[in-house]
């Protein structure tokens, strides 16, 4: 169908059958939540309308929790019929902060066809507010910003039931700021203590832990302290038990870990997470104990811990392989499990490889460190310098144009006269890259001084033409 | 007492010492420049596995490092396997590194935001024991920091390339402070080998041994790495107006 065209799925609660939900096109036409079905009948003809089927939602929203739980964070749950709550305390520098991952996640599932907003905030309560409530696709709230995001937002944000809210209108109760300026005693007497509850929820005065989704296709296995434990070594040493015990569950099935959290729920209510990740399947205890273990520096024991869950969160078919035990042909090292210890610290780790452009700065590409040899190599004949400015710096010559190398360069307040020089190489501009490059020209010239320091300096420009440069220098790099 | 029975006593000293250092009493295996000049003055007749080795730039090389990490890339790659390359500062430019012999596929690059976590990447890199050599681009190279990383690579035979390079040349006199490394070198540049026309030919560069465990100190003309990571000895330069002719080489 068209997607122009309006939309807008119907339920029904007994004989009443009403929009629950309409598309973009269906809300420019001035169809809204909450109408009656005949009236938005009225207002559009030939409206399409597809019954709602809560069911199928609540599994596909499931669906959507275990792909973020995959890719996100480790504890992540369904927020009632129509969100997804993630705790990414400790989760977000992997993505390049809380900004880069909240619109990297609406981008990507705006690549799935979902609209969807997204907030990161102190607490679940203000998170959920802000997502329902701003129009920004989205939001992120400082820590300890909370109280100034939420004061002005109407209180049907707040997860009260339908009731509770009209009963607070009907006492002219608006917005979050107004509410908690009431006092407390007569609205717990009158509503209940739902409200206050959901007032300091949102404001982060009581905890509001998230219990994390759980299928049963999950393989984790769990340990119940009888006194609560806190040493490190400890620790480590149920930790190493309960890697054993997951690792002979998932022999039993035949996978292998590709991501694997411990839970460490302390005596006070309070739960950690650590998260290891991995370039291949793996079901060598020794090899996933050790991730986890580099961890525990990071866990707060605080009174004591009584529980510890882990979860092979993401599992692979994992096959036995028979290895061909030759004493002539040479072994090659697996550094799959240096990678995999080094990438769970956050270095960034990877392979520079030949990009096919004669460009200096964008003739190098990095490749995962782990992926196949590629077996090519650069080709360039003309020497490269081993240090590579970030970006080129500008510098005062004397040459002779067109051809000549320079005489005298200043580079960096230091007066530096030119011995030797070999050049010039000639690269032009990549027009297909950039429309800018089309008539570009770089001449290049490997140029040395009294003292023997080797620099690569380059030309913008032919020498001749204005239009190929503006005929300045620049040093792009140190030789050794 | 004669010559034979001295000699009965050092080798019996010897194999206590050796006994009393533990890990270290395997014999150690070497990589040789295959320069006999340079070979002849290191003990082993090379390059030590199974330990740490600095090399830090001369004059502005102090800065860039460019010299001293395309001599560590030449040993590198004369070295058979995978090398792990921990840095923090990201202008390395690889083709150079191919050009000196290390095949970009050989090469994991490891970058940190910080100077300790690069630390820490080499002593896990050494540790591991699958590697050929581990390279690090550092600033700082405390007392501590070096011994671990000695102690790492001597348990697993794994050779450590550390680059030292400075944020001010001013900052270059912490080279003198002591360090556990096995080897120090310092590596400046030199005028490139003539050419009979106009164009630069050979980079050459001076390589100093400043310190070598059981051995001495020495000086070295070498003409810059080869596409497989070789360096050559220069015979002294001939060139009346050559300023650094007077250094002459002590090893030639």
């Amino acid at each position: 169908m068209p997607a122009d065209q309006p939309l807008v799925v119907i339920s029904r609660s007994g004989a009443k059958r009403w929009v629950s939900a309409a598309d973009t096109a269906a809300r420019k036409v001035g169809l809204r939540v909450g109408m009656a079905a005949s009236k938005a009948q009225a207002v559009v003809a030939n409206l399409t309308m597809v019954d709602a089927d809560p069911a199928a939602d609540a599994a596909a929203l499931e669906r959507l929790a275990i792909w973020a739980l995959r890719q996100y964070s480790p504890v992540v749950a369904v927020d009632g019929t129509d969100g997804v709550v993630m705790d990414t305390e400790g989760a977000e520098h992997l993505r390049g902060g809380e900004e880069m991952m909240i619109s990297g996640l609406v981008n990507s599932l705006r690549g799935r066809g979902l609209t969807a907003r997204a907030a990161v905030a102190d607490t679940w309560g203000a998170a959920h507010a802000l997502t329902r409530l701003t129009g920004a696709e989205t939001t992120v709230v400082p820590a300890r910003g909370t109280t100034k995001a939420v004061v002005g937002l109407p209180i049907h944000c707040l997860r009260l039931p339908p009731e509770t809210i009209q009963g607070l209108r009907v006492l002219g109760v608006e917005t979050v700021g107004e509410l908690s300026a009431m006092p407390r005693a007569p609205l717990t007497l009158r509503f209940g203590p739902q409200v206050g509850r959901r007032l300091d929820q949102l404001f982060g005065r009581i905890a509001e832990p998230i219990e994390p989704l759980r299928t049963p296709e999950l393989v984790g296995v769990s340990k119940n302290f009888q006194e609560p434990i806190g040493a490190a070594e400890t620790i480590a040493k149920y930790l190493r038990r309960l890697v054993g015990e997951l690792t002979a569950k998932l022999e039993e099935r035949g996978l292998g870990v590709r991501r694997s959290d411990l839970f460490i729920y302390r005596v006070d209510n309070t739960r950690q997470s650590i998260r290891a990740g991995l370039q291949k399947p793996v079901r060598d205890p020794a090899r996933l104990s050790k991730l986890l273990c580099d961890q525990i520096e990071k866990v707060d024991p605080g009174f004591g811990i009584e529980k510890m869950v882990l979860v092979a969160v993401m599992a692979e078919p994992l096959e036995e392989r028979q290895v061909a035990s030759s004493l002539i042909e040479e072994q090659v090292v697996d550094v799959t499990p240096l990678i995999d210890i080094l990438g769970n610290r956050g270095q960034r780790l990877y392979r520079s490889t030949p990009v096919a452009s004669d460009v200096p700065e964008r003739s190098v590409g990095r490749i995962a460190a782990t992926a196949d040899e590629t077996g090519v190599d650069w080709g360039v004949k003309w020497p490269r310098p081993s240090r590579m400015l970030p970006r080129p710096e500008e510098i005062e010559t004397m040459a002779v144009l067109p051809d000549q190398p320079p005489v005298v360069i200043t580079w960096r307040g230091k007066r530096r006269r030119i011995v030797r020089a070999d050049g010039p190489e000639r690269i032009f501009g990549e027009w297909w890259k950039r429309p800018i490059e089309m008539e570009a020209v770089r001449d290049y010239f490997v140029v040395e001084d009294e003292q023997g320091e080797r620099l690569w300096v380059y030309r913008s420009g032919d020498g001749v033409d204005a239009g190929t440069g503006s005929h300045r220098w620049f040093l792009h790099g140190v030789f050794g | 007492m004669t010559h034979a029975q001295t000699s009965k006593v050092i080798d019996d000293l010897r194999e206590r010492i050796a006994h009393l250092e533990g890990s270290i009493a395997r014999k150690t295996v070497v990589l040789p420049f295959g320069v006999a000049g340079m070979d002849e003055r290191l003990p082993g007749g090379g390059l030590a596995y199974g330990a740490v080795h600095e090399f830090a730039g001369g004059g502005s090389g102090t800065v860039d490092g460019a010299a001293a990490t395309l001599f560590a890339a030449g040993v590198a790659a004369r070295s058979k396997g995978k090398v792990l390359w921990c840095l923090t500062r990201p202008d390395l430019f690889a083709p150079a590194l191919s050009q000196a012999g290390l095949h970009p596929d050989r090469v994991i690059f490891c970058e940190s935001d910080r100077e300790e976590d690069v630390l820490a990447s080499m002593e896990e890199g050494l540790s591991f024991g699958g590697l050929a050599a581990v390279v690090g681009e550092l600033v700082r190279l405390p007392m501590t920091a070096s011994r671990r990383l000695q102690l790492a690579a001597e348990k697993t035979g794994t050779m450590g390339l550390v680059v030292r390079r400075w944020r001010r040349q001013t900052e270059a006199s912490d080279f003198g402070n002591p360090t556990a490394s096995t080897t120090r070198w310092r590596i400046s540049v030199l005028p490139s080998e003539p050419l009979p026309t106009a164009g630069v030919g050979r980079a050459r560069w001076l390589a100093e041994l400043m310190r070598v465990k059981a051995g001495e100190s020495a000086e070295f003309e070498i003409g810059a790495c080869d596409a497989k990571g070789g360096v050559c000895l220069l015979p002294i330069s001939r060139d009346g107006q050559d300023q650094t002719s007077w250094r002459g080489s002590r090893a030639s």
